[in-house]
């Protein structure tokens, strides 16, 4: 189908634009442990499992925020996502690229995340690995049409968390509740949910976002 | 011209009439509440405002899907103008929760109300939405971007709503509980014209709202014109 | 194949374009001019899609993929390289042919020996001449070039007027300019925007 085969190209591009300009990985890798240390430094000494559980979904949270921060900064300089808005291709096809490549670049902190959480805080369980999956796909999938949003705006940079806090709360919830539960199902189902709904909503409206 | 001021006229006596009546009846007829005392008669108020302001927003997130669906730019002014009320009636609603909360457990604040938690949520999510609509200019892109936001806050209501309480298992347990009100048929009775009169409220408030910014924007076109 | 009928634009509480009416039939090229900040850039903007009218409406015939779009900006990004630049639109626009096609356009442009540098490194000549070869990639039946000859010299404007004496008559152009007097006499019609 062409809609995949476009949405390869737009991938292409962005793992190229990564691969030259070497600046959105490397800050995300170097933020995720500089906050867990930070962290260690800002929790008491007999703080329980959900209490650094939680921070460390804060860390993550952050780490999405300064990569998709830096989503869309190419196409804006030049304007050059005027040219892909008016290439033929069905304009949803921009999100999912996207969308995936942040959800790489998410990956690969959290590859370094959990094995640093687990060294300086407490040992990482399957559950914390599949809440952070699920989750990743929720935040990506959101975070890449508000940073699209963001870019629209004069704020920018302001803009971006500002919008993307209060929706991703829920997530939040599904995945520390994962961590700290004895039954995680629920909540790896709820975060499922979440990520069914709102990448729906994101695919589905991206085209309203990008063109007039 | 005349037409449109007769429904305006209307709709705010049948506002002011409704919550007059519903005021009286809530402290004045209804039975007092066996646990709580009088200040449960709170309840009348505060709930129907957060069930109003659940209209507010889902009614801007309608007028957002018209615009989406049919382009047409007075459904921008339609949303945004009920996005505005459902967060008047979004602060009211935290304030006169907050209230209850300080007569019936001496706290301000409660995490373990989850009707006042998911306001909180909403409140910062619709606060956004007004950054969000300062600083794009106006225009069909501004439109566009603040109806899908829109949209995307009525699916964020159940969703944070089923997160909020599947948190409670593991956030510090709850500590203050409150039996929903099983109604008798009186007390039902009041809610139901509380409900009603703040739902009128609304529709009244939108009405004038609505009519005032369209005469705004007309009065700039012509000064345009004018040039 | 364009029909806009009361079309206006305005920017915040600036009207930029107001109650345009004209066509443009196949086959036609359209020279717009007028000073700066006269809308010219907003009215191909308006034409290509890019934005939406405020008032009015405008029609075109063409769907995306069949309409050439050259801005002020190139749009291209600047760490890739031309040739990856092109790729993607190509890519993009499904040019059959792709890398012959890119190939003939490098070379005729005179980038083919720069093709591989990245486009940040190029003069703003360079980047206009790259952004003509992306905007006949996908061979358009519709041209929207505004301001074509800006940052040129005088080798690249020579090969401006070659691409359109090439495509008037063949294809529909809307040529915005202030400097028209290279693009008048193949005009068959002219919008004076104040």
């Amino acid at each position: 189908m062409t809609y995949f085969a476009d949405v390869a190209a737009l991938a292409r591009k962005d793992i190229l634009l990564e691969l030259r300009s070497r600046d959105t990985l490397p800050a995300m890798l170097l933020f995720v442990v500089s906050a867990l240390v930070v962290f260690h430094f800002s929790l008491p000494s007999d703080a329980s499992a959900t209490a650094s559980t939680g921070l460390l979904w804060i860390a993550l949270l952050f780490t999405a925020l300064l990569g998709l921060g830096r989503a869309f900064t190419a196409e804006r300089e030049q304007r050059v996502l005027d040219g892909l808005v008016l290439a033929p291709c069905d304009r949803s096809a921009i999100w999912l690229a996207k969308s995936l490549g942040v959800l790489a670049f998410l990956g690969m902190a959290e590859a370094l995340a959990l094995p640093a959480y687990a060294l300086f805080f407490e040992p990482v369980g399957w559950e914390l690995v599949a809440a952070v999956l699920l989750a990743d796909l929720g935040l990506a999938a959101v975070g890449t049409l508000l940073a699209a949003m963001a870019a629209a705006s004069r704020a920018r940079e302001l803009l971006l968390p500002l919008l993307f806090l209060p929706l991703v709360i829920p997530v939040v919830v599904g995945g520390v509740g994962a961590t700290v539960v004895d039954n995680p199902g629920r909540y790896l189902g709820f975060l499922a949910l979440y990520d069914l709904i709102f990448a729906i909503l994101s695919w589905a409206s991206f085209e309203y976002v990008v063109a007039e | 011209m005349s037409l449109r001021n007769n429904r305006a006229v209307l709709l705010a006596a049948a506002a002011s009439v409704l919550l007059v009546a519903g005021l009286a009846l809530a402290l004045f007829w209804a039975p007092e509440d066996a646990d709580q005392g009088f200040s449960q008669r709170i309840f009348y108020v505060h709930v129907p405002i957060a069930l109003t302001a659940y209209a507010c927003f889902g009614w801007g997130a309608w007028k957002a899907l018209r615009l989406l669906w049919t382009r047409e730019s007075r459904y921008d002014l339609e949303s945004y103008t009920a996005v505005h009320m459902g967060v008047i009636f979004g602060i009211l609603t935290l304030v006169t929760g907050s209230i209850w909360a300080k007569i019936s457990w001496g706290v301000w604040w409660t995490w373990s109300e989850r009707q006042l938690t998911l306001f909180l949520v909403l409140f910062l999510f619709y606060c956004a939405y007004f950054m969000l609509r300062f600083s794009v200019e106006s225009g069909p892109r501004r439109a566009n971007l603040s109806a899908v936001y829109a949209l995307f806050g009525v699916a964020l209501i159940p969703v944070s709503f089923l997160a909020i309480r599947l948190a409670e298992n593991f956030i510090h347990p709850v500590v203050f509980t409150r039996d929903g009100p099983q109604m008798s048929g009186s007390m039902f009775f009041v809610f139901c014209v509380c409900l009603a009169a703040m739902l009128g409220l609304f529709a009244s408030l939108y009405t004038n709202e609505l009519t005032g910014k369209r005469l705004d924007a007309r009065l700039r076109e012509l000064r345009e014109a004018l040039e | 194949m364009i029909q806009a009928r009361g079309l206006g634009r305005r920017f915040a509480s600036k009207r930029v374009i107001r109650d345009l009416d004209f066509e443009v039939r196949a086959g036609e090229l359209l020279l717009v001019t007028g000073p700066n900040g006269s809308g010219k850039s907003t009215l191909l903007a308006l034409m290509a899609g890019l934005l939406a009218p405020t008032e009015g409406e405008i029609e075109v015939d063409l769907p995306r993929g069949r309409i050439g779009y050259l801005a002020h900006e190139a749009l291209v990004y600047k760490e890739l390289t031309a040739l990856e630049n092109l790729e993607l639109y190509g890519r993009l626009y499904h040019v059959a042919e792709r890398r012959e096609t890119i190939g003939a356009l490098l070379e005729r442009f005179g980038l083919w020996e720069v093709r591989h540098q990245r486009v940040g490194s190029f003069s703003r000549g360079m980047q206009q001449r790259l952004a003509l070869c992306r905007v006949l990639l996908h061979g358009p039946e519709l041209l929207l070039l505004d301001e074509p000859y800006s940052g040129l010299d005088a080798s690249a404007r020579s090969l401006v007027d070659d691409v359109l004496a090439e495509a008037a008559g063949a294809k529909t152009l809307v040529v915005a300019s202030h400097e028209p007097e290279h693009v008048r006499p193949l005009a068959t019609q002219a919008l004076a925007l104040a």
